[in-house]
């Protein structure tokens, strides 16, 4: 589906394996932090039918594309005693291309997809010094759920 | 938690002319509007305008505007103008005389502490505005 963003025309669709190498770049370049292993495995998931949903955004060119940024989700049931529920693990835009309406674009998409698996909320979890993403979510609707999130050194 | 009555007649007023950024009030029809002191509001709107939040218009009809970002300005940047969020928690956790048992009421004020600031902190006037809307919905 492509949408003109302004002047930017970005086009979302569910990731390929192909996108996994700018994945892993733009996730590197945004967390700091490079997690290969974590989106091979995420790929195998997704596409061994266990589940989950990647979501991108991307900038098409003449001979390629590039991507502008990523979200990724599943619908988890039951564990802690919830109700079907679409979780977001992650999201991430390109810095460049910030506050032009990618990332709230990919909370609708994914969203929609988890009203399709049979969820009726969405979730996820921020850092409480994450003030650009907790803004992010809050933006979108998100408020505190019934949920406390807890741990403890070991 | 319970802000103080100068944090919320400001949050109202600047949440009230940031709902239609084009418009002015003054801070007698804003008083009469939330039942509040106009007094009162008068010095808060000062503290606003000090702050860069709203600015006064003169003549007739005048009063405020908003003139600040709303998608930028958090719930928690109108707060501390008025007050300082929290309990004694972070200096206490910096004092190397604590008992054990104060040390770990501390860690828990601590923690209410940092949640009650996130969550201000992450709330802009755009988003608190929005959730009329979204609340209306349900």
């Amino acid at each position: 589906m492509i949408y003109n963003q302004s002047k930017l025309e970005v086009h979302f669709r569910p990731a390929e394996p192909n996108d996994l190498e700018q994945i892993v770049k733009l996730d590197k370049q945004v967390s700091g932090i490079e997690k290969g292993d974590y989106w091979m495995e995420r790929f195998t998931q997704l596409h061994g039918g266990l589940g989950g949903h990647i979501f991108i955004a991307e900038k098409q060119n003449a001979e390629s594309s590039d991507l502008l940024g990523f979200i990724v989700g599943e619908v988890r049931a039951w564990e802690f005693g919830s109700r079907p529920c679409g979780w977001i693990f992650a999201l991430a835009v390109d810095p460049e291309y910030r506050i032009q309406g990618i990332g709230e674009k990919l909370f609708k998409e994914i969203s929609s997809v988890f009203k399709e698996n049979g969820a009726t909320s969405v979730r996820t979890m921020v850092a409480r010094k994450d003030q650009l993403n907790m803004s992010f979510f809050r933006a979108q609707g998100m408020m505190g759920g019934p949920f406390i999130e807890l741990e403890k050194a070991i | 938690m319970k802000l103080q009555k100068a944090t919320q007649f400001g949050l109202y007023a600047v949440l009230e002319l940031a709902r239609d950024p084009q418009s002015q009030k003054s801070a007698v029809d804003i008083a009469k509007k939330y039942g509040i002191s106009s007094n009162h509001l008068a010095k808060v709107m000062r503290d606003l305008g000090r702050a860069g939040l709203v600015a006064s218009v003169r003549g007739a009809g005048g009063g405020y505007r908003f003139s600040g970002n709303s998608k930028r300005v958090t719930l928690m940047d109108v707060i501390t103008i008025f007050e300082e969020l929290g309990s004694d928690a972070s200096d206490g956790l910096n004092s190397p005389h604590r008992i054990d048992i104060e040390d770990a009421l501390l860690s828990v004020l601590f923690e209410i502490d940092e949640i009650t600031q996130a969550t201000f902190s992450s709330i802009t006037l755009d988003t608190l505005l929005k959730t009329i809307h979204w609340r209306g919905q349900k």
